[in-house]
């Protein structure tokens, strides 16, 4: 199987990625290189078996890990002048973006 | 005395505790050494923190409240994030980052008494096997300066390697630890996954990245990872909630009857004969030491390729979704809209292999694509880990090459990322399992390029590995050896 240049444009766009031509051409190359060492996954029969998200569902000697979450309570100081200090754009306080809405 | 560069973590560490030295001269030497930037293995140096840190530990070291490590230096590789340096993750689009918090391993480390250099060079992201992928310049082997120093903790090994620093850490997603310190004849250990704190490291691909240090030896690393994990369960969801250990207490123990599991995958025709010979010498060394060599497979070995290079960039795509000129980092100068925004800033701000990963996990959780590829990749990651899992059954530890060659030229594959994949091959199964693996010096190839030495242990078997590496390097001299760039 293929990629075309079609889809490298549609995954371009689902990852938000502006591709020139050229480097759509060579991006398009290296990617199908790729996949012509991944066939040989499809060959391998997994059935019955369970996909792996995560190495703690695999270590036989820890219990199951849930998604852990941490009390809902408030722990962290509030420090936005830190946390935009590398901010692009800031206006009193708040992050600027383009216009979404007409 | 030894020059002080020339010391490792526990004489360092030996020498401030008894008063032989203060951490402000330790620091002054080694900040001496980073002038015009030695095989571009920094990305930042802040004369006036790292001083700053020295004075607070020197005044802990006066009034009995030092840590373990107190005053001994130590690099950060650019994926930490740092409060008091900039953090780029080697990226363009993270050009002048400054985090408002440290990491938990950072924090860890300077709660110990260790004292920050800088930050290291690394691949963009931690994308890469050679370090050429850094948006600010390849680092170059300090054993052969037209030769790769491995990636994507390039700038750690390097430094460690030509004496910059006595320590580093790193990170490992599927290699990153383990092959940069082989090619540049160091040690490095990367736990099992969820040990280290991942609070603070920017993400790559969080079912795989884990932290670990990088030193001159077994003994060392063990000090450094002692320091480095423990529970961290307010901030990180998979953080392991097992108690903080000290590696360095079992560091003695004999390995008579030690079983080394030897997988006849690793020994391959891909195999470069002079890796071999020295791989084949170390397996030598450890049964006379004790060790019983016991032939064991791993038949899953060649797909960990694929299977890693899909679930990688899958969930690179994902992490790096947060990179869009509104929060942090670069912003595209002119655009139309917000879309247009998010597509020329992320153009402009990642390099190729980025664009390159992003694409591919995009593409393999594609509507019509996941259960192909993603799902596949997911299920063959489980028979990759139980295939370990019965290994381990008849082996105590798992031994082999960490790659299948010794650091190749500058440039060599550069225009060949698939070329570059297939060089991961051996690390690639220990990371998708995420079990603990470390890699040793065990002696120089052709060129006088160095060889590295792949420990696998058991999950949580870190102790274990340390001890094995120790006796070794008490046996063998190969980890002193250093390049003639450091004297």
């Amino acid at each position: 199987m293929s990629l075309t240049t079609t889809d490298i444009a549609r995954i371009a766009n689902l990852a938000r990625l502006e591709l020139q031509a050229e480097e759509s051409a060579r991006m398009l190359d290296q990617i199908n290189a790729f996949f012509d060492i991944v066939t040989q996954i499809s060959r391998v029969d997994t059935s019955g078996v369970l996909p792996m998200a995560h190495p703690l569902d695999a270590m036989p000697t820890m219990p199951p890990i849930h998604l852990r979450l941490r009390p809902d309570v408030a722990s962290e100081p509030n420090d936005r002048e830190a946390n935009q200090r590398s901010a692009p754009a800031v206006e009193r306080g708040l992050f600027l973006v383009p216009k979404v809405i007409e | 005395m030894t020059e002080l560069h020339h010391l490792g973590v526990a004489e360092l560490a030996a020498l401030l505790q008894s008063k032989q030295v203060s951490a402000v001269e330790v620091a002054t030497r080694f900040l001496a050494r980073l002038g015009g930037n030695p095989h571009n293995a920094f990305l930042d140096i802040d004369s006036e923190v790292t001083l700053a840190q020295a004075r607070e530990s020197d005044a802990k070291l006066a009034n009995g409240t030092a840590g373990p490590l107190e005053g001994v230096p130590i690099a950060h590789k650019d994926v930490f994030v740092t409060k008091d340096l900039v953090t780029t993750a080697g990226s363009r689009i993270l050009n002048g980052y400054r985090s408002p918090f440290d990491a938990t391993v950072v924090a860890r480390l300077r709660q110990a008494g260790m004292v920050t250099l800088g930050k290291l060079n690394c691949d963009e992201f931690a994308m890469g096997s050679a370090n050429e992928n850094s948006a600010y310049g390849a680092v170059s082997n300090p054993w052969n300066p037209a030769h790769v120093p491995g990636g994507s903790s390039g700038g750690s090994a390097a430094a460690v390697a030509a004496r910059l620093t006595p320590a580093a850490t790193g990170t490992d997603t599927g290699g990153s630890i383990r092959q940069p310190a082989a090619f540049c004849g160091i040690t490095g250990i990367k736990p099992t996954y969820g040990r280290a704190s991942r609070y603070g490291m920017v993400a790559y691909a969080s079912s795989l990245d884990q932290a670990g240090p990088m030193a001159r030896s077994a003994e060392d690393c063990a000090l450094l990872l002692s320091a480095m994990c423990a529970p961290d369960l307010d901030r990180d969801s998979t953080s392991l909630d097992v108690a903080q250990e000290n590696f360095s207490a079992t560091l003695g123990h004999s390995l008579q009857g030690l079983r080394v599991g030897v997988p006849a995958e690793f020994f391959g025709d891909g195999l470069a004969a002079d890796v071999r010979r020295a791989i084949e010498a170390a397996l030598k060394q450890l049964q006379a030491l004790g060790a019983t060599l016991v032939p064991i497979g791993l038949p899953r070995t060649e797909l960990s390729i694929p299977v890693y290079y899909i679930i990688a960039p899958a969930e690179a795509s994902s992490n790096l979704s947060r990179f869009d000129g509104v929060k942090f980092g670069h912003r595209a100068a002119d655009f139309a809209d917000l879309n247009d925004m998010y597509k020329k800033t992320r153009a402009e701000g990642f390099g190729q292999e980025v664009k390159r990963r992003i694409m591919t996990g995009a593409y393999v959780l594609s509507h019509g694509y996941y259960d192909a590829y993603y799902l596949q990749a997911q299920k063959i990651r489980r028979m990759i880990a139980d295939d370990f899992q019965s290994a381990f059954a008849s082996c105590d530890v798992i031994a082999g090459p960490v790659a299948p060659t010794t650091a190749w030229k500058l440039g060599d594959k550069a225009d060949d990322p698939v070329a570059s994949y297939l060089a991961d091959i051996f690390t690639l199964p220990a990371s998708l399992a995420g079990l603990p693996c470390m890699s040793l010096p065990v002696g120089l190839g052709d060129g006088g390029l160095p060889v590295g030495l792949q420990l696998i242990g058991n999950y949580l078997q870190e102790a274990k590995l340390l001890n094995v590496a120790h006796q070794f390097q008490l046996a063998t001299e190969h980890h002193t050896q250093q390049p003639g760039a450091a004297a």
